[in-house]
């Protein structure tokens, strides 16, 4: 199965070295792919002198309510990030 | 020169009080992260992978961008749905319509609808669509602005003096990679009739972020 828009996706629960654009805040938590944000060098590589090819990089939609059980608000609230895909592990 | 009365003091009793010296830049000492981007620019420029022309054009750039963009990019939009369309599509493209140049980062403009509210913030550092808009708010670099809002966003625009009516949802866009955003806000009642130039001038920086919304003066 593929990440594509629409998709289900699990955020890898991975503590990596060094950079990279995956906030804590989502790691481990489900979204859905709402939209590609673009094709883009990967920022990992990027950040120690390496390019390799550009990575897809998706719009991911949040309930703020999986991100924080104790959210205040709508529970419709949502956020929204761009992350890479090798970050996400589809799911449904 | 000398005055005609009681030499340089300015006191009635005669004692001399010396003017406060005006602190230089260079009195606080050179933070780290001031130190890394001096030994940064230095080498790239030693690289010969840009000018120090090259860099002082870009701050000067940067410097002269203005909230006052994205004001005349957001009245065009309310006023011509093509173009809201494109804008929609590509800022960048967009902006270039009106001869205005929104840099090489892609920016993204999300829309407001009746029912959701849409905010902008950059979690991880302070990205942000500066070469469009100007260099931003330092509020908007705070840690507590961008731990907070993702958090409790209705919290904070509250303390931003926005309370949004009951029943609209908020998203908020965290641009954790290469894209910037800026909110496209609902038109607001009392401004049917108003010039491009009119409404361009209600929609401030804040708007454009998110922690506002425009309102008919």
């Amino acid at each position: 199965m593929s990440v594509t828009v629409g998709t289900t996706v699990r955020v890898l629960q991975m503590d990596p070295p060094g950079h990279h654009r995956t906030p804590r805040f989502v790691r481990g938590k489900e979204g859905v792919v709402i939209g590609l944000a673009g094709r883009m060098p990967d920022a990992e590589r990027l950040a120690y002198g390496g390019r390799g090819p550009d990575q897809p990089v998706w719009r991911v939609r949040f309930r703020q309510t999986t991100l924080w059980p104790d959210y205040v608000g709508d529970p419709r609230d949502t956020v929204v990030l761009d992350l890479y895909e090798h970050w996400l592990e589809p799911r449904r | 020169m000398t005055h005609a009365h009681d030499g340089h003091g300015h006191g009635h009793d005669g004692h001399v009080h010396p003017h406060p010296r005006q602190p230089d830049i260079e009195d606080a000492p050179l933070t780290w992260h001031m130190a890394l981007t001096e030994a940064m620019a230095e080498l790239i420029v030693q690289k010969g992978l840009c000018t120090p022309a090259d860099i002082h054009r870009t701050l000067e750039k940067i410097d002269a961008a203005s909230p006052a963009a994205g004001g005349r990019l957001v009245a065009r939009a309310w006023l011509d749905p093509d173009f809201r369309a494109r804008l929609l599509q590509d800022v960048n493209a967009a902006a270039g319509e009106l001869g205005i140049d929104a840099g090489g980062i892609p920016i993204r403009a999300v829309a407001d609808t009746p029912d959701l509210h849409n905010v902008i913030v950059c979690t991880l550092c302070s990205c942000y669509p500066r070469f469009l808009l100007g260099g931003s708010p330092d509020w908007y670099k705070s840690k507590a602005y961008r731990a907070r809002v993702v958090r409790e966003p209705r919290a904070v625009l509250a303390e931003f003096g926005l309370d949004l009516p009951e029943g609209v949802q908020i998203e908020v866009h965290d641009s954790t990679a290469e894209l910037r955003y800026l909110v496209l806000p609902e038109r607001p009642t009392g401004t049917e009739g108003w010039s491009e130039d009119e409404l361009a001038a209600i929609v401030t920086r804040d708007c454009l972020i998110g922690t506002a919304l425009p309102v008919a003066a």
